[in-house]
């Protein structure tokens, strides 16, 4: 353990203890006093990484499976719903599953239902293929559909004919005799449909649009406040989900073990891993200090 | 330490929406006010050229040879048109025939979809065997047990929001259960909303400790 993980145990267990101290007496802990001790929470496992160990549920390792399972060429649609709020979650899902898909050799299709997404997408765009897949080549091994306005309305209509939304990619190619979208007539072709955001349109308008009536291999990968409701869909609407930058660890920790290559990849989800642990110690104490002092005053006021 | 001036002006920007847990004070609110604009600005761009160029204008006035125009597209830029009847008090109740329109076509999209998605086949997936076997066909006592909490947890959560019949006796004691359900979900759903909002701390402190300052490798 390193001088810096120590520091950072001590600071957050000496806020910790003060606070139950001032509680306990009676005093009131003044909030901005709460804000400060949760930015250091977060702050110091930053500059002191503080890493954990971390084991694939059984919702994430469905998805990497399945992405193993199929033979190489398969096609696989990605779809980035989401804006820069959820980026430190969802943005480390998109890029792992990016990775794992070209590593294993199959064909990617991007696009988005969010105006924002497209910018997010081209993060990966410039981030992750240039530098791990050089060789990877525009229209034969993926292709960039864009953002397209409509919605739900884009779903309803790529369920049953995806050229006729997509005629183009975002560059204005014809996407027709494109290599990567080779056979491919609706949303319902693909061999599996990945959707990262969380708000609307996202995962649970994939279900209803896309997965449910055309049958297609759906899973998601979300930020944390929609997860809890993307739960019910498991395992026969979704076949997998990343809930959070938890998913996101657990989905780098699967990858970087089984690919040696990507050993030393960036893991930004496995990065913040460190710092969110420490962030929920502290917001778990915190409430049961509330609840202990909530208590003891009701045993007080009851017994005056 | 970042040269880049978008960097910079991201930072203070961030310091000064966060220096609102201090106190209210007047960076914030031109950080606020900047972050509204800036929203409100962007949104506007997008849906412009989106909409009203890439597929209304070039939809009824196709920029290339031997593509058919698409003229039911004035339809909607007219019900488009009429929802800004709203901003003359006089005629405003014209855009209500648009709004109805909204509601009427999203009702409709909507309807049989969640009828199949949330509900036939949720039905479906709760009602499940309570006794579970492996692919090997031998007990499987987590997958059971799984089924056994999903169906106590479904039915003691409907008789909860049963409400024709006093919560009294048996009754009453399985909709006790089916409130101690909606809480553990409760508790889930506000423990990963938790993790939501640290990520997002935790994506600023990033960009502020690596971006800008430089501090992280």
């Amino acid at each position: 353990m390193t001088t810096g993980v120590i520091f950072t145990l001590v600071v957050i267990g000496g806020a910790l203890a003060y606070f139950a101290w001032r509680s306990l007496r009676g005093k009131e802990i003044d909030r901005r006093l709460i804000f400060l001790v949760i930015g250091a929470t977060v702050a110091l496992p930053l500059i002191f990484p503080l890493e954990f160990e971390h084991q694939p549920s059984p919702l994430v390792e469905r998805i990497y499976e399945r992405i193993e399972a199929l033979p190489p060429g398969s096609q696989i649609l990605l779809s980035y719903d989401f804006d820069p709020g959820m980026a430190p979650e969802v943005q480390p899902m998109a890029d792992v599953i990016t990775r794992h898909v070209l590593a294993r050799g199959h064909r990617i299709a991007f696009m988005s239902l969010w105006a924002t997404g497209q910018a997010q997408l081209n993060q990966t765009l410039n981030n992750v293929i240039p530098v791990d897949f050089p060789e990877a080549e525009i229209e034969r091994d993926w292709v960039n559909l864009g953002f397209k306005a409509g919605n739900e309305g884009v779903l309803r209509v790529i369920a049953s004919d995806l050229p006729k939304m997509f005629p183009t990619d975002v560059e204005g190619r014809p996407t027709a005799g494109m290599p990567a979208l080779e056979g491919i007539r609706s949303a319902g072709d693909f061999d599996l449909v990945i959707s990262f955001g969380g708000g609307k349109p996202g995962p649970r308008e994939w279900i209803l649009f896309v997965a449910d009536p055309t049958g297609v291999d759906f899973a998601a990968g979300t930020a944390a406040v929609s997860a809890p409701e993307l739960y019910p869909y498991y395992p026969n609407q979704m076949l997998g989900l990343m809930g959070g930058a938890k998913g996101a660890a657990e989905y780098e920790t699967a990858f970087m073990g089984q690919y040696e290559q990507f050993a030393d990849m960036p893991s930004p989800g496995r990065r913040i891993m460190g710092p969110l642990t420490m962030a929920h110690i502290v917001i778990l104490a915190l409430i049961v200090l509330g609840n202990v002092i909530y208590f003891r005053s009701r045993r007080e006021r009851g017994t005056a | 330490m970042s040269l880049d001036i978008g960097v910079w002006i991201g930072a203070l920007l961030t310091l000064g929406i966060f220096s609102f847990l201090y106190r209210d004070n007047p960076f914030y609110k031109l950080c606020e006010s900047i972050f509204v604009g800036v929203s409100a600005g962007y949104w506007f761009c997008v849906f412009f050229f989106d909409n009203m160029v890439r597929k209304f204008y070039f939809g009824v006035f196709p920029s290339e040879a031997g593509i058919e125009p698409k003229y039911f597209l004035i339809v909607g830029a007219v019900l488009g048109a009429l929802m800004l009847t709203r901003l003359i008090p006089s005629i405003g109740w014209i855009s209500r025939w648009p709004l109805s329109f909204i509601v009427g076509a999203t009702a409709g999209l909507y309807m049989m979809l969640f009828f199949v998605s949330n509900g036939l086949n949720q039905v479906a997936d709760t009602m499940l065997p309570l006794y579970r076997e492996t692919a090997g066909g031998d007990f499987d006592p987590a997958e059971t047990l799984g089924t056994i909490l999903v169906f106590i947890g479904t039915f003691t959560g409907l008789i909860y929001f049963f409400f024709s019949k006093e919560h009294k006796g048996l009754f009453g004691g399985a909709a006790r259960v089916g409130i101690f359900f909606l809480m553990v979900t409760f508790g889930a759903a506000f423990g990963y909303t938790v993790m939501s909002r640290m990520s997002l701390l935790i994506g600023r402190m990033d960009f502020l400790f690596r971006d800008w300052l430089g501090l992280l490798g």
